[in-house]
């Protein structure tokens, strides 16, 4: 229709001197924008579909390819960007609402870099790891209170249920639907491998993955998809997805096209049918609600399974935590405005929520000072990219951490940020056959296993190198905290002192 | 300790010997060989003259082959009978040599029709062995007229590997087409074409009436000038040496899937055999290399007290003249016996896959050769083809057409 | 012995193995310098539709046909990998013919080549297993079934 507003944003630039028309890249492509001329011998490129996943990149066997950033741009102007601009070309085109996935992509602090690890040096010395046990190990559930024992002075040791990871890290709710069947497998597999969990998200458990049922925490979601007794008994603990930090404020939808055949089945609802979350749980809309269904899914599993409240960061977040941390929940996960989806409106995933470590650091205050932070867990999610995150988010009161982001990235994923497609190139978003092939989990589910070793390995030595042996130790232990450039009130908030002092 | 015998020494009986070194390493083998050669490629012989290749090369085994497999070759030696009871092959020296078993593999001769003033020819030659080769290069010089009787393979052959180094070649057959054997009227037109293209002239349904010493008058009344005469008319399995002891000879020696005659401790293989072809229902002589190898060496593994059966005995040929290449397997059956033929054809190529009983029976293909195997294995194996893609193996030979299972076992384990 | 083997379920069809494959017997020491501009020639070729994919090379079989098969002796089987000796070969094709897997073709002489495992060349393993970005194709030992 008319005049294209919009200015293909990549630049696919070959190298006709390397290129010997193999025509790798124009196989690769989903989007199409590689295509061989018979006439002229050579590689064309259509760069209006380009999304930048550098899948062509990769796979080209003579490195002649690059993406890059398209220097064409509009005039100049601070307020009016080229991204707003374009956004605008984009809503007066097609009259709707702009859709993205992944996460957050702007220039918001953040607090992560601005935090600095202690180490010892002279009194307390620093551990060895590579000459002395270091413990990693965590387990995620309600504590007890004192320490009770019998009438013949007996410990009494009956504990809640609990989750036992052998390192503080879990892989986040994805749905089975929002990605395929083989970066889930992948998924359970690695968390089956490494010991420690993965989430199904609000798809369902696909019945070949129940193997997998002692490291998968199972979640019910506002759609109540895939939901019945067998799944909830499947999994190590059962998370209440009350929000996604991505979106927080709205529910979910997997378009009809995308419920096909094994996703129909396994989330229970017929083949293309719009799933829809709500925004809302219908049945929820108070702390007493919240603590029904807490203890409705308790009752359907006798007590045995864990139970996880999840929400957004947002900015009563730390009133909200408390309000869950008296529903009877086990571990409160809490999500960040960073953390990624398969789909969001843009406008809300640009600017609804706040940033995790704000968020943490308030939570566990709160439910200190309530003195009830043994009444739950926490885990924190929405942007945790390496090790050392995961260490300032123990230091900052987090149990453990839920990763996604980093995950699909070990898994393929560049982060083109076109999830919603449905075409992608890395066959992780995506439920096109040909596309789904792309990931062989015995190549998924060992770079996942490599990731996470690899942060078990930096955990050691930076906890060791505070001198501490044991990652429990760490848990919101703020002196090993500090933060740079970071304002009076930032630091007030997030319990630390200012590099220096 | 009896040696075993292998009257012959060409590929069965080299493949004989492997097989029989596959059993028993120890007991000696003897081989008789009329030629003076130790085992070489006989169809290589038109490569030889057209200078493809050399006697080197041409050797099928290397040259410490006897010598490692512990065999006894007596060169120049012809056997001229058996004595089963005292289990003696007796040579035409006369001497006797005694045997445990012997495997029969001695192949066929030239058969060479009554022609009249045939003696009158002097440069006239046979094209069988790498003598006959040599003999015929000799001979051949660039303005040289050659008439050759037989446009079978051999005739064919032979006027290929002579075309560069003959002036003019003429080649006459009995037969309405070339390759009347193994090509139908019009895929043997296309081998013909290539072959005119070429410059090589054809006197089909015309065969020689009288010879002169340069001259041949044909049926037709025509006159063939000519220097060099090359008789590839046909071959004759060598069957005397069993047919004199009574066993059971067709237009070959017959044999039953071991490789037995009806005599026993006499086996046989190759050329001078009738074997069962599995797409004619029926014995008939496959004198083509493959064949020879296979049933040499479950000849020589039987022999050795192994077992080795061979019974999926087809013919086949792949074969090309100038850049043409034509491929066959088995039998084509048309309409009236019960057959079916499905054709795909371009400008250059041209595919018949002929299906009797709903099993592929045979192929001609021309001027396609991608994985034909795949075709000749359906034969082979006999496939049912309700089993099989065969829309799609229509179009391409390609594993594809097979159950996801039948790749799994070709592919994804050892074969 | 270790044999490349086929999982097609991972195969993608992106023939990148025939490249790779071509470039590891091509002598050369770079992609562009070996296949730039050149018809490929490949001993492991890539059949099937966009459905089914899967690479197919020399299955270096126990019993082999084609060696049996070869009227020019120049296939032989050699500690369990079948060999072409270029030098014999008139280009015949018979190997072709009776191959059952179709995974045999002429190099662009009307020469055969075929799968020797790179055990002679460069790669010193099979340069299709190396390239392969989806594990689709593996070099391991398996058992007889």
């Amino acid at each position: 229709m008319g005049v294209e507003y919009i200015y293909p944003e990549f630049e696919v630039i070959r190298n006709e001197n390397r290129c010997i028309t193999c025509r790798v890249c124009e196989r690769q492509c989903a989007n199409e924008v590689h295509s061989y001329s018979p006439e002229l011998g050579i590689m064309l490129a259509d760069e209006t579909k380009c999304v930048d996943c550098q899948r062509c990149v990769s796979l080209c066997p003579t490195h002649a390819l690059k993406i890059a950033k398209s220097p064409c741009t509009y005039r100049e102007n601070t307020n009016w960007q080229n991204d707003t601009i374009k956004e605008i070309y984009k809503q007066a085109n097609s009259g709707g609402v702009l859709l993205s996935s992944m996460g957050n992509p702007k220039p918001f602090p953040v607090y992560w870099d601005k935090i600095l690890i202690n180490a010892s040096q002279v009194t307390n010395p620093p551990i060895d790891p590579l000459r002395e046990p270091m413990e990693t190990r965590v387990f995620l559930g309600k504590k007890p209170e004192k320490i009770e024992r019998d009438k013949k002075g007996n410990l009494v040791c009956k504990l809640p249920p609990q989750i036992e990871l052998s390192m503080p890290v879990m892989f986040s709710a994805m749905s089975y639907g929002s990605i395929s069947y083989n970066a889930h497998w992948s998924l359970a597999r690695a968390a089956t491998e490494l010991g420690i969990a993965y989430n199904t998200g609000e798809g369902g458990l696909h019945e070949d993955f129940y193997a997998y049922g002692p490291n998968t925490i199972v979640q019910v979601a506002s759609g109540r998809f895939g939901v019945h007794e067998d799944y909830l008994m499947a999994g190590a603990a059962i998370e209440i997805k009350m929000g996604q930090g991505a979106k927080p404020g709205i529910g979910g939808h997997l378009p009809g096209e995308k419920i096909v055949g094994d996703v129909s089945r396994t989330r229970m609802i017929p083949e293309g049918t719009d799933a829809i979350s709500p925004a809302p749980h219908h049945d929820i809309y108070s702390i007493e609600d919240l603590r029904q269904l807490v203890y409705s899914l308790k009752e359907a599993t006798e007590y045995k399974k864990p139970v996880i409240v999840k929400i957004a960061a947002v900015h009563n977040v730390a009133l909200i935590a408390s309000g869950i941390a008296r529903s009877g929940a086990d571990i409160i996960a809490i999500d960040g405005f960073r953390g990624g989806t398969g789909a969001a409106p843009t406008r809300i995933r640009d600017n609804v929520g706040i940033p995790i470590e704000l968020a943490l650091a308030a939570v566990d205050q709160r439910l200190r000072d309530e003195g009830i932070r043994n009444n739950v867990s926490i885990v924190a999610g929405g942007s945790i990219r390496s090790a050392t995150d995961v260490i300032k988010a123990i230091a900052l009161g987090a149990d453990a951490c839920y990763i996604a982001t980093a995950a699909l990235l070990a898994l393929g994923c560049h982060l083109c940020r076109t999830c919603q497609s449905g075409k992608c190139n890395w066959g992780i978003a995506t439920q096109r056959p040909d596309l789904t092939k792309r990931l062989n989990p015995d190549i998924g589910s060992a770079r996942l296993v490599n990731l996470m070793t690899a942060w078990q390995h930096e955990i050691k030595e930076i906890i060791g190198g505070m001198g501490i042996n044991s990652i429990e130790a760490l848990k919101g232990n703020r002196l090993m905290l500090r933060g740079v450039g970071l304002t009076e009130k930032e630091l007030e908030i997030l319990g630390i002192s200012h590099a220096g002092e | 300790m009896k040696p075993y015998v292998i009257i012959g020494n060409g590929v069965a009986a080299a493949a004989c010997i492997e097989g029989i070194r596959s059993i028993d390493v120890k007991t000696p083998i003897t081989v008789i060989s009329e030629e003076n050669h130790p085992v070489y490629c006989r169809p290589l012989i038109s490569y030889y003259l057209e200078g493809k290749t050399d006697p080197e090369r041409m050797s099928y085994r290397a040259p410490d082959f006897y010598e490692k497999m512990k065999c006894t070759v007596l060169y120049g030696e012809r056997a001229v009978s058996i004595n089963k009871r005292s289990k003696t092959v007796v040579l035409e020296s006369g001497e006797g040599i005694q045997y445990s078993s012997v495997c029969l593999a001695c192949g066929s001769s030239p058969f060479v029709p009554r022609f009249e003033g045939l003696e009158n020819v002097k440069e006239q030659y046979s094209f069988m062995t790498s003598d006959d080769a040599e003999a015929l290069g000799q001979a051949l010089h660039k303005d040289a007229k050659v008439l050759i009787v037989g446009a079978g393979l051999i005739g064919l052959k032979c006027a290929e590997g002579i075309h560069g180094r003959a002036g003019h070649i003429t080649v006459c057959d009995l037969a309405e087409r070339v390759l009347s054997s193994i090509l139908d009227t019009e895929c043997a037109g296309m081998m013909q074409t290539a072959m005119e293209d070429a410059g090589i002239e054809f006197m089909l349904g015309d065969s020689v009436a009288r010879f002169e010493e340069n001259k041949a008058h044909m049926n037709s009344g025509k006159t063939v000038d000519f220097d060099i005469l090359v008789l590839a008319v046909g071959v004759r399995a060598n069957t005397y040496l069993l047919k004199d002891l009574g066993g059971e000879v067709g237009r070959g020696i017959v044999v039953n899937e071991k490789m037995e005659t009806s005599v026993p401790n006499i086996y046989v293989a190759g050329d001078c055999t009738e074997g069962e072809d599995i797409t004619l229902g029926g014995r008939r002589v496959l004198a083509i290399f493959p064949n020879a190898y296979l049933q040499g060496h479950a000849a020589g593994v039987n022999m050795a007290g192994g077992e080795e059966i061979c019974n999926k005995g087809i013919p086949m040929n792949s074969i090309g003249f100038f850049g043409m290449h034509a491929m066959t397997a088995g039998s084509y059956y048309g309409e009236e016996d019960g057959g079916e033929c499905f054709e795909e054809r371009t400008k250059n190529t041209l595919k018949r896959l002929f299906v009797r009983d709903g099993k592929l029976t045979g192929f001609i293909l021309i001027g396609i050769t991608e994985r034909a195997g795949i075709y000749t294995s359906l034969i082979r194996e006999q496939t049912p083809l309700d089993q099989v893609d065969f829309e799609m193996l229509k179009k391409i030979a390609s594993s594809a057409a097979f159950s996801q299972e039948s790749r799994r076992q070709k592919f994804s384990r050892p074969v | 012995m270790k044999r490349v083997y086929v999982n097609e379920e991972w195969c993608l069809a992106c023939h990148l193995c025939e490249y790779n494959c071509a470039f590891a017997n091509s002598g050369h020491s770079d992609m562009v310098l070996a296949l730039k501009g050149k018809k490929l020639y490949p001993r492991i070729h890539v059949e099937g539709d966009e459905k089914i994919s899967y690479a197919v090379s020399c299955r270096h079989c126990l019993d082999p046909l084609c060696v049996k098969s070869c009227i020019a002796g120049a296939l032989s089987r050699k500690e369990g990998i079948i060999e072409v000796d270029q030098n014999k070969c008139v280009g015949c094709l018979t190997c072709v013919l009776v191959c059952p897997y179709g995974a045999l073709a002429p190099n662009e002489d009307g020469i055969m080549q075929k799968c020797e495992l790179c055990l002679k060349n460069s790669a010193g393993e099979p340069a299709c297993v190396a390239g392969c970005p989806n594990k689709a194709i593996v070099y391991e030992e398996r058992e007889v079934i």
